[in-house]
């Protein structure tokens, strides 16, 4: 087996949440480890949002990648622990930025507290006078703001 | 591995668990394009998808112990063979019955779910675990339209507890103990459904007087329904939802 962990890693940075085509599933934290033996290449990934219809095409994608590589590929799916945003790199975060998409809140060290919503920063102006119109949006990861310097609506990164 | 005589008792809670978040998922699907307003359309659709991928969840870790695939399960049963309460296949109603059904369901998984994340049964402390961190989100959801429509005008008021006085009985079968839960209980993989009941209790009863609302009557005569029995509407709610899969069982998509 010619290829090496580092190797596959590369690999996967160059694979694309479909839903967020511009941050990898290693900067969302998806790809949770890579074992590289005789027998060929296991990715093991975690689901982000379990009813998430991309968890498939991720797979796919990650599979494809690594048989790019000219190796044969497992991908196995683990629950535990259960991904939660903070695992989006930095990188990861200014993507999604750059993307229109507001970074998920970070969460300090307890779950994401779903009662109160900190006014999430626009993503276009930085402004901080936001309101929450839908905790739910057109994905499962997204919630609904609307930016009141801007006067247009931007989406947010939910926090998990 | 685990030991054959709490295989087939933890396939059935797996199966009770999987068929509710599936049929209740179904449900709320019925409102995409019929939500009051938009925001309120799209907020459904993604509960519905997150009940879906965790009744998937749930599937999967039942066809680990026994072999059945989901789409099977989910398509080639007939309704006697479904496993979910009557609460979640009562058709979709009004708004106000959709979204007291979403608050009940919610709280019991809110108290199911922290408890099952403890199973001695790994991988369903696991997904229990996974399953949590999103339902946090459907509770806030629901209970923000709880408070809105019980403390809102006479009407949101008056079908609000109108659905209440229909689905409080129905919900104490959230907690009624299947047949084999007894041993899952002994081997720590489930809680104990009367503990479970009373946790839940202890949530919903203040929180629905906040909201002006009156708690039906409990002490009327009325039995335990088993998982086994099902009102017409889980037959009807089927045949919709089955037929295409039904027409080319071989197709693949
Ligand atoms: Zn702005």
């Amino acid at each position: 087996m010619g290829v090496t962990a580092a190797e596959v890693w590369q690999a996967l940075e160059r694979v694309m949440d479909p839903e967020i085509p511009v941050v990898s599933v290693v900067e969302m934290g998806i790809v949770r480890n890579v074992v590289v033996d005789e027998r060929g290449v296991a990715v093991t990934m975690t689901p982000t949002f379990a009813g998430c219809p991309a968890l498939d095409v991720m797979r796919r994608d990650i599979e494809a990648a690594v048989r790019g590589l000219g190796a044969a590929c497992v991908v196995q799916t683990v629950l535990s622990p259960p991904w939660t945003t903070e695992w989006i790199s930095e990188t990861g975060r200014e993507k999604l930025r750059r993307f229109g998409l507001a970074p998920p809140p970070r969460l300090s060290g307890g779950p994401a507290d779903v009662t109160f919503f900190e006014p999430a920063p626009c993503p276009r102006c930085g402004s901080t006078r936001t309101q929450l119109r839908n905790a739910f949006g057109p994905t499962l990861c997204r919630m609904i703001w609307y930016c009141d310097d801007c006067r247009d609506a931007f989406e947010q990164f939910k926090a998990l | 591995m685990i030991a054959p005589d709490l295989a087939a008792p933890l396939a059935d809670r797996l199966l009770a668990l999987a068929d509710d978040e599936l049929i209740l998922a179904h449900r709320n699907s019925e409102w995409a394009g019929h939500a009051p307003v938009l925001e309120e359309d799209i907020a459904f659709a993604n509960l519905a998808l997150d009940e879906m991928g965790h009744a998937a969840i749930w599937y999967g870790l039942r066809e680990a112990l026994t072999g059945e695939s989901a789409d099977r399960l989910i398509f080639f049963r007939d309704a006697g063979a479904y496993r979910n309460t009557q609460l979640v296949e009562l058709p979709r109603g009004d708004w106000a019955f959709a979204m007291l059904r979403q608050y009940l369901f919610d709280t019991a998984e809110s108290v199911r779910l922290p408890q099952l994340a403890n199973s001695a049964y790994r991988p369903l402390a696991e997904a229990a675990a996974k399953i949590a961190t999103e339902e946090r989100y459907h509770l806030r959801h629901s209970s923000l339209w709880l408070r809105r429509l019980g403390l809102g005008t006479a009407e949101s008021h008056a079908r609000l507890q109108a659905a209440l006085d229909v689905q409080w009985p129905y919900a104490r079968q959230l907690f009624t103990p299947l047949p084999g839960d007894a041993a899952l209980v002994e081997a720590q993989f489930i809680p104990d459904a009367a503990a479970l009941r009373r946790a839940w209790e202890g949530l919903v009863r203040p929180f629905l007087a906040e909201c002006a609302l009156t708690i039906p009557d409990d002490a009327l005569p009325r039995r335990d329904i088993p998982r086994t029995e099902h009102t017409e509407h889980l037959m009807v709610l089927l045949a919709e939802m089955q037929s295409v899969a039904r027409l080319d069982p071989t197709a693949e998509w």
